[in-house]
C-alpha cells in the first residue's frame, strides 16, 4: 500500500507545479516599476510637434499612459473599449504613441477614434524603455504623486477594465 | 576478436555521429553579426553586455542574438551608454530599474532566486537520503534471510559441489 502511495503523492505534486506553471502567462513579467515615480519624460505632441509636455505638468492628477502605435495589431482590439472609456470622463488618457511615424498615427486615430487627452509622439522609443515597456500595448494607472500604481501589458480586456482599473481609479481619487 | 564490418558498425559510424552532434552544437553557438561600424572595439563591449541580457519579446534569446526591434533599440542604448562613459554595471542597473531581474540572462542570487538556485542541490540530498535509507533497509532484509535446506542444496548444486552429507 505504501509503495503504491509515494509515488502517487510524488505525481500529484508534480501536476500541481504543473497546473501553476501552465497557469501562469509567462509574458507577464511582473514590472519593477509599479509604486515606483514614473519615470520623466518631455515628449512633442502629436498633433502639435512644437509642443511639449512633460511628467512634470501631469503631476497632481490621477492620469492613464496608454502606449500604442499604428503598426500594433493588438491596440486595435483594445481600441474600441478605449473610446468608450474615454467617452466616461472618468480620467484623463495620454497615449504614448510608440516608434511610430506621426503621419500613420493620425490617421489611425481618425479612423479608429480618438480617446485620448491628448498623445504624445516617442519615435524613438527611448520614453517606452524609460517604461519598460516590450509589447505595445501597455497601459499604466498613475497617480497624483506621479507613482505608477498598475500596469497592464498587451490589449486592455473589458475584465481588467472594470475589476482593476475602474476602482483603482476610484480609488485614487481622480 | 570483432571482424572488420563489425568494427566499421561499432566503432566508426557512433564515432561519426558523435562528431555531427558536435558540430551541430558548435553551430548553435555561432554568433548574430552586428551591423558593421568603425568602432570594432565599441561593438565588442556592447556585445558582451547584450550577451547579459534577455530580450523580453523572444525570451530565450539574448539581446547580442535576437532580431527583435526593442534588441535593436536596447543595443543601441548600449552602446550610446558606453560612449557616454558608463559602466558595465551602471548599464545593466539601468536595466534591471526598467525591466526587472529577469532581464539578466543569469538570474542574481537573491531571496527570490534562492529555490532557483539551491533547488536542484537539495533535490539531490533528498535523493540521496531516500536511496541511502532504501540500500540499508534492502540489505538488512538480505541478511534476514534464512536458508531452507531444500534452497541450500540447489545452491550446491549450482556452483557444481557435490551434495553435502548432512
Amino acid at each position: 500500500m505504501k509503495k503504491f502511495l509515494i509515488p502517487l503523492a510524488i505525481f500529484l505534486v508534480l501536476v500541481g507545479f504543473l497546473a501553476v506553471g501552465l497557469g501562469l502567462n509567462p509574458r507577464e513579467v511582473p514590472s519593477p516599476l509599479i509604486n515606483k515615480p514614473a519615470p520623466a519624460f518631455s515628449l512633442p505632441l502629436l498633433d502639435a510637434p512644437e509642443q511639449k509636455l512633460s511628467a512634470q505638468d501631469l503631476r497632481g492628477q490621477v492620469w492613464i499612459l496608454n502606449v500604442w502605435a499604428s503598426w500594433c495589431v493588438a491596440c486595435r482590439i483594445e481600441h474600441p473599449l478605449l473610446v468608450e472609456f474615454s467617452k466616461m470622463g472618468m480620467v484623463p488618457m495620454y497615449g504614448l504613441n510608440y516608434k511610430d511615424k506621426p503621419e500613420d498615427a493620425t490617421q489611425w486615430l481618425k479612423k479608429f477614434g480618438d480617446p485620448y487627452t491628448r498623445s504624445l509622439s516617442d519615435r524613438e522609443g527611448l520614453v517606452g524603455i524609460d517604461f519598460g515597456v516590450y509589447g505595445v500595448p501597455e497601459t499604466f494607472v498613475i497617480d497624483k504623486q506621479g507613482v505608477i500604481r498598475f500596469k497592464q501589458i498587451g490589449p486592455v480586456t473589458p475584465e481588467v477594465l472594470r475589476d482593476e482599473i475602474i476602482p483603482l481609479v476610484r480609488k485614487l481619487g481622480a | 576478436m570483432l571482424e572488420p564490418g563489425r568494427i566499421f558498425w561499432r566503432r566508426w559510424v557512433p564515432a561519426a555521429l558523435a562528431l555531427l552532434l558536435l558540430a551541430l552544437t558548435l553551430a548553435a553557438y555561432g554568433k548574430e553579426a552586428l551591423p558593421a561600424s568603425d568602432n570594432p572595439e565599441l561593438d565588442a563591449r556592447v556585445l558582451v553586455i547584450a550577451e547579459e541580457l534577455r530580450c523580453l519579446v523572444c525570451q530565450n534569446e539574448t539581446i547580442a542574438a535576437s532580431h527583435a526591434d526593442l534588441a535593436v533599440d536596447l543595443r543601441k542604448q548600449i552602446r550610446i551608454k558606453l560612449q557616454q562613459g558608463q559602466s558595465q554595471q551602471q548599464i545593466l542597473d539601468f536595466m534591471v530599474e526598467r525591466y526587472g531581474d529577469f532581464v539578466l540572462y543569469r538570474p542574481p542570487f537573491n531571496a527570490r532566486t534562492l529555490l532557483l538556485w539551491l533547488g536542484p542541490f537539495l533535490l539531490l540530498v533528498i535523493a540521496a537520503g531516500v536511496m541511502a535509507v532504501n540500500v540499508r533497509s534492502r540489505r538488512r532484509a538480505a541478511m534476514a534471510q534464512e536458508w531452507s535446506e531444500a534452497q541450500a542444496r540447489r545452491a550446491r548444486e549450482l556452483l557444481g559441489e557435490a551434495p553435502s552429507q548432512s
